[in-house]
């Protein structure tokens, strides 16, 4: 019963596995940069979908896959901006003002698509993919990993320079210090507030690249809610990660896994287990990774706290 | 800022007329201050008297409303904090601004070079840290996370990082809170060998013994307002004290001799832990009467937390035995405990005293919210809550408008008045009293504490645990010293045996006499 | 609303007309105040919920997925036990969704005072395995093996909640809502327990200092949100469609955060802003038949009225709940 599993069945396994988990690397990893600087953004979701949906339309209107990845980002800064206009200036709760980004977010989207889009049923060229030289040509695995698209192959770009940016500079020394003790910041003559709308836009750039990555570099149209939950489990990723950006990259893959094999194993007719229980299966991992990390033990000390000067 | 240039003044820094209001609320009055260069000035005033806002106006960390700054000659106007370090004007805060999750170094360099460059001189840094240290005996290490050094610890790598942003100026408020006598005396040792360095130190404190030791001149402050500046050697103790209050201090609270009865508390054994899983309280045995007030005194941090969490049922008790009143405590929950003839008074009012967002009638009944006659078949009795609040308002002058204000508007005395008012009303026969006049005004406290001799003769037991040996000299028959979770020696509550208490503090055993002496047991 | 119409105007629909259709038609007749009533119900009863669970500090994002278990839980109950009377069977469907909403909630309580999981991201992740299982039901073991389409077997008559009104949809759910609104207004303010449970979002050292089990009230206020979610589903079911089906509710636990911000985390509150958010509602379900406007609308003026409310709600709201 199990004799689908063959080597080039793992290999396809790991290649999706890495293409599934790109739009949540980029995404945890924006949210590890906000989440040390103190500010818990729960409207990745619609911030992701946000950047889909713009990285959509612009490609379809320009045909530059470039322009469109551009346009996601900027789009998903636009929500951080209003995102931390209301956390960081106005001061109020950050869950309260996450759950209205995603609502926003998943309303201005579909009235968007379903005003403009919608009836042209068409979609664009999604990014190719290029074969790495040698390493493509390795049996199995090659072919299965190093046929990715461009975006894919940035993910790591992006984790190397997350990493070197918030250990490695000082910038990222003075993010740290924000979410873990923000008067010191204060009073060594930083911005505070300067610093968690940095680390805020940076984040959602990222959840906005995470979203356009959907409609660009994995399926070639927008549709309502085509984020599926992948903004919320970015928030579990983090945690499952430790608030490390590495971490991040290796926790959303073994996400990715999970998609991979629910969409592998779906496809294997011969099984008799119902496909809602694939579906399922990443947010029951999630459940099980949180009470595997527990609470509190690593989070910066001030996480989801405004800073009011004391 | 008004541009008239003192030409050779003799002052380092002259703040004048200084006025910063909150909305309504005045946090500085016209302050005027004048520091020469090469002294150690002390700026004398109790809590709320206005000093740290006067600094933070200093280091830019506040804009004042109106008044003029003058620094070495010229005026100052400063935007910013990060300005102030580069005027070399350094301050080292009561609450240390030190990231725990980062080393001594990366504190330093904190806010400082431009953001996206890459940090790769740290090593260059470390030295400079350590040849710093060294300089000063500070002995600091440069790569140390701060969230693993003891307090004593923290404010040696504070000091350090002033003086290694360059500072010429240093301002310390309120330094010797969480130090020992010894660590106090090393500081201001260290506070001498700076200024014989060619730096000038400001000094926030309000204790007197330790502002007449260290300091050349000094201004008191009281009401948001300096009161008068006079150098050290044309003042005495009495004077400053009547200034910072604005009458004459009680030193001695007038009472009468102990008269304990039988053992009320008893302590035997006790071990356990503190939240972080290290060992804290290491066997500790005593124990209460009826009719005395016992003291534990310490510098914060060996034990006496968790002794008083420890006791109330609010921490698992390893090993040993706790008995109230002849029956085995060890082990109940703090609702068990609450049904006994117990009251506490805890340690940290706004972490667990008090709640800030409730009205004071709703604070009135924290212990009591689900028994009669404050609740009745489950629903809260407005009407019996409001006039038991009333009553405890009148008792014990708390100053609010009424009832139904809500806590966060009141001042810290008069929040810490309603916390005891409370606890006193559960007609304990044994108070558990931890850091009871914590950052709130000598008035208060005087009349917290003659509270709490009164219960004292009307029979009560009373354990207080305090870092304020003043008080514990004041109020107490005998006092106990806890060090690293034991209790080193016990002592009568003799003026005389100050040193000897400061010692145990520090850890040493008492002497052989001292300790043999049979402590009212 | 303005932003409503400048937003529209923008996107070529005729923005002024549009917002007038709506607000003049969802109160032209009785039949569309009824509606509005029914869509209400769940709205006022998960916000008031929350409302319980928000002054506790648990963070309950999962309202959605605790209606889709009482959903499930009062669809099992109400089609399987034939020949009971209305007077029993009604109530026992009900307290049926209400324990599987409260039991779902309850999950993510227990995880989060056993393990410090928090609440925010399990109770998430609840919401879809909460959808995903009842799609899974609908087209599996629940399945009505007579429809083409992926549906439960009906209710039984007896089960189904009598209308208030003959001729309407509207049902007696609606004074029930209000009712427990009420309640749990008492509750929080009036009662002891629920003293304990505000004490214990303000401050949970006070709280055990207090004598409280903190651990127990976070339970309890998480589940009474639960419980009011999983209500909330059963009158959906055994009120409304009379059959589970994959999407029986259109956002309404998401929605229910938004009526108790609005509502100030007050119950009694709850009653006002979940009218205005079904107002809302069958406003932007009216312009989609009148005007082809898109019906999602109603969660852009969702996010702003949130929005809206944390900045110039901000400050009675917050100095309350913040220590």
């Amino acid at each position: 019963m199990l004799d689908f599993i063959t080597i080039g069945f793992l290999a396809t396994l790991v290649g999706a596995a890495w293409r599934l988990a790109t739009p949540l690397i980029f995404t945890s990893i924006g949210e590890v940069i906000s989440e040390r600087a103190g500010v818990l953004n729960i409207g990745l979701e619609g911030t992701m979908l946000m950047g889909a949906f713009c990285g959509f339309a612009a490609t379809f209107a320009s045909g530059s896959i470039l322009l469109g990845l551009g346009s996601g980002i900027v789009a998903g800064m636009a929500f951080g901006l209003i995102f931390a206009f209301f956390t960081i200036t106005v001061k109020a709760n950050q869950i309260v003002v996450g759950a209205a980004i995603n609502l926003l977010g998943m309303g201005l989207t579909a009235f968007l698509f379903r005003t403009y889009y919608v009836s042209t049923g068409r979609g664009v060229d999604i990014a190719p993919p290029i074969a790495i030289p040698y390493l493509s040509d390795i049996p199995f695995l090659g072919e299965a990993l190093f046929r990715q698209n461009m975006i894919v192959y940035s993910t790591i770009l992006v984790t190397l320079l997350a990493a070197v940016l918030l250990y490695r500079t000082s910038f990222g020394l003075t993010l740290r210090a924000v979410g873990d003790h923000p008067k010191a910041v204060d009073v060594a003559g930083r911005s505070v507030a300067a610093y968690r709308y940095g680390a805020v836009l940076i984040g959602t750039g990222l959840a906005g690249l995470g979203g356009a990555f959907l409609t660009l570099g994995h399926s070639n149209q927008f549709v309502e809610g085509i984020t599926s939950g992948r903004g919320f489990i970015a928030l579990a990723v983090v945690v499952f990660a430790r608030w490390s950006p590495t971490g991040a990259f290796f926790v959303s893959l073994m996400f990715g896994l999970f998609y991979a094999l629910q969409l592998q194993l779906q496809a294997q007719p011969m099984l008799n287990i119902p496909y809602q229980v694939f579906q399922a299966l990443p947010y029951v991992m999630t459940v099980i990774a949180l009470v595997m990390v527990g609470g509190k033990n690593a989070s910066p000390r001030k996480l989801g706290i405004a800073y009011d000067g004391r | 800022m008004t541009d008239d240039k003192p030409m050779n003044s003799p002052y380092l820094l002259q703040m004048k007329e200084i006025y910063k209001s909150f909305g309504p609320v005045t946090v500085s009055a016209g302050v005027t201050l004048e520091v020469k260069p090469g002294e150690i000035h002390a700026l004398l005033g109790e809590n709320g008297a206005g000093k740290s806002v006067l600094m933070s106006i200093l280091c830019g960390i506040l804009k004042p409303d109106s008044g003029s700054i003058h620094y070495k000659g010229a005026p100052l106007n400063i935007g910013s904090p990060r300005e102030a370090i580069r005027h070399g004007i350094g301050m080292v805060h009561q609450h240390f601004m030190l990231v725990p999750n980062l080393t001594v170094a990366e504190n330093y360099v904190l806010g400082q070079g431009t953001p996206l460059r890459l940090i790769n001189d740290m090593k260059a840094v470390h030295q400079r840290i350590t040849a710093l240290s060294d300089r000063y005996g500070l002995d600091v290490r440069p790569d140390a996370v701060i969230e693993d050094l003891s307090v004593g610890e923290q404010q040696r790598v504070e000091i350090l990082k002033v003086l290694f942003h360059g500072t010429d100026l240093l301002i310390l408020d309120e330094p010797t809170a969480v130090l020992t006598p010894q660590e106090t005396d090393r500081l201001l040792d260290l506070m001498r060998d700076l200024v014989a360095d060619g730096k000038t130190v400001i000094f926030i404190s309000h204790k007197l013994d330790e502002v007449m030791r260290v300091s050349d001149q000094i201004s008191v402050m009281r009401d948001f307002k300096v009161v008068h500046t006079t150098a050290v050697t044309d003042t005495n103790p009495r004077e400053l004290a009547r200034l910072m209050v604005g009458r004459d201090v009680l030193m001695e609270l007038p009472r009468g001799s102990a008269n304990p009865g039988q053992v009320v508390l008893s302590v035997d054994g006790l071990s356990c832990r503190n939240d972080l899983g290290l060992p804290a309280l290491k066997g500790v045995s005593f124990s209460v009467k009826a009719g005395e007030i016992v003291g534990i005194a310490g510098v914060s941090g060996n034990g006496q937390t968790e002794l008083s969490l420890a006791i109330s049922g609010l921490l698992p008790i390893d090993a040993g035995k706790v008995s109230l009143e002849g029956k085995d405590i060890t082990g109940l929950s703090p609702a068990e405990i609450n049904q006994l003839s117990f009251a506490h008074v805890p340690e940290d009012r706004h972490k667990m005293g008090v709640l800030l967002p409730f009205t004071l009638a709703e604070n009135a009944i924290l212990h009591r919210y689900n028994q009669s006659p404050f609740a009745k078949k489950g629903l809260l009795q407005r009407g019996v809550t409001a006039s038991f609040a009333r009553d405890l308002i009148k008792r014990f002058r708390v100053k609010t408008p009424d009832e139904e204000e809500f806590l966060a508007n009141l001042s810290g005395g008069n929040q810490q008045k309603l916390v005891v008012a409370r606890e006193l009303a559960r007609d304990p026969n044994f108070i558990l009293v931890s850091q009871l006049t914590r950052g709130i005004d000598i008035g208060a406290i005087e009349f917290i504490l003659q509270e709490m001799l009164k219960q004292r003769d009307a029979g009560r037991a009373i354990l207080l645990i305090s870092t304020e040996l003043e008080e514990l000299f004041t109020v107490c028959d005998r006092i106990l010293v806890m060090f690293h979770g034991e209790i080193l020696g016990e002592v009568p509550a003799d003026r005389s045996r100050l040193e000897e208490v400061g010692l145990m503090m520090a850890g040493q055993r008492s002497a052989p006499a001292a300790a043999m002496e049979p402590a009212l047991t | 609303m303005g932003f409503g119409a400048v937003l529209l105007e923008l996107n070529g629909y005729q923005g002024m007309d549009v917002i007038n259709v709506m607000i003049i038609g969802v109160f032209q007749d009785f039949r569309s105040i009824t509606e509005i009533l029914l869509k209400s119900i769940p709205l006022i009863l998960i916000g008031a919920g929350l409302c319980v669970a928000f002054r506790c500090n648990m963070w309950n994002i999962g309202a959605e997925g605790q209606l889709y278990a009482g959903a499930v839980a009062a669809t099992l109950v109400g089609v399987s036990f034939p020949g009971l009377t209305s007077w029993i069977y009604v109530p026992l469907v009900l307290i049926a969704g209400a324990l599987g909403g409260a039991f779902w909630g309850g999950i993510a309580g227990y995880l989060k005072v056993r393990f410090q999981a928090s609440e925010i991201v399990t109770t998430i992740m609840l919401n879809y395995i909460a959808l995903i299982a009842t799609s899974w039901l609908v087209t599996g073991p629940m399945k009505d093996t007579k429809a083409a389409y992926p549906q439960s077997a009906r209710l039984l008559r007896e089960a189904w909640v009598p209308d208030l009104i003959s001729g309407a949809r509207l049902h007696i759910g609606i004074l029930i809502a209000i009712a427990l609104a009420l309640v749990l207004y008492v509750y929080l303010y009036r009662s002891s327990a629920g003293y304990a449970v505000r004490v214990v979002g303000i401050n949970p050292h006070a709280a055990r200092y207090a004598g409280m089990n903190t651990g127990r009230n976070m339970m309890i206020a998480i589940c009474i949100s639960g419980g009011m979610a999983g209500l909330a589903g059963a009158f959906e079911i055994a009120g409304v469609t009379h059959r589970l089906y994959q999407n029986i509710s259109p956002g309404y636990g998401f929605e229910g955060i938004a009526v108790a911000l609005l509502a100030g985390n007050n119950p009694m509150y709850a009653i006002f802003s979940g009218g205005l958010f079904a107002v809302l509602r069958s406003g932007s379900e009216l312009m989609q038949i009148s005007s082809q406007v898109p019906q999602v609308l109603v969660s852009i003026i969702q996010g702003i009225v949130i929005l809206s409310v944390v900045t110039f709600g901000a400050l009675r709201f917050f100095s309350r709940r913040r220590g």
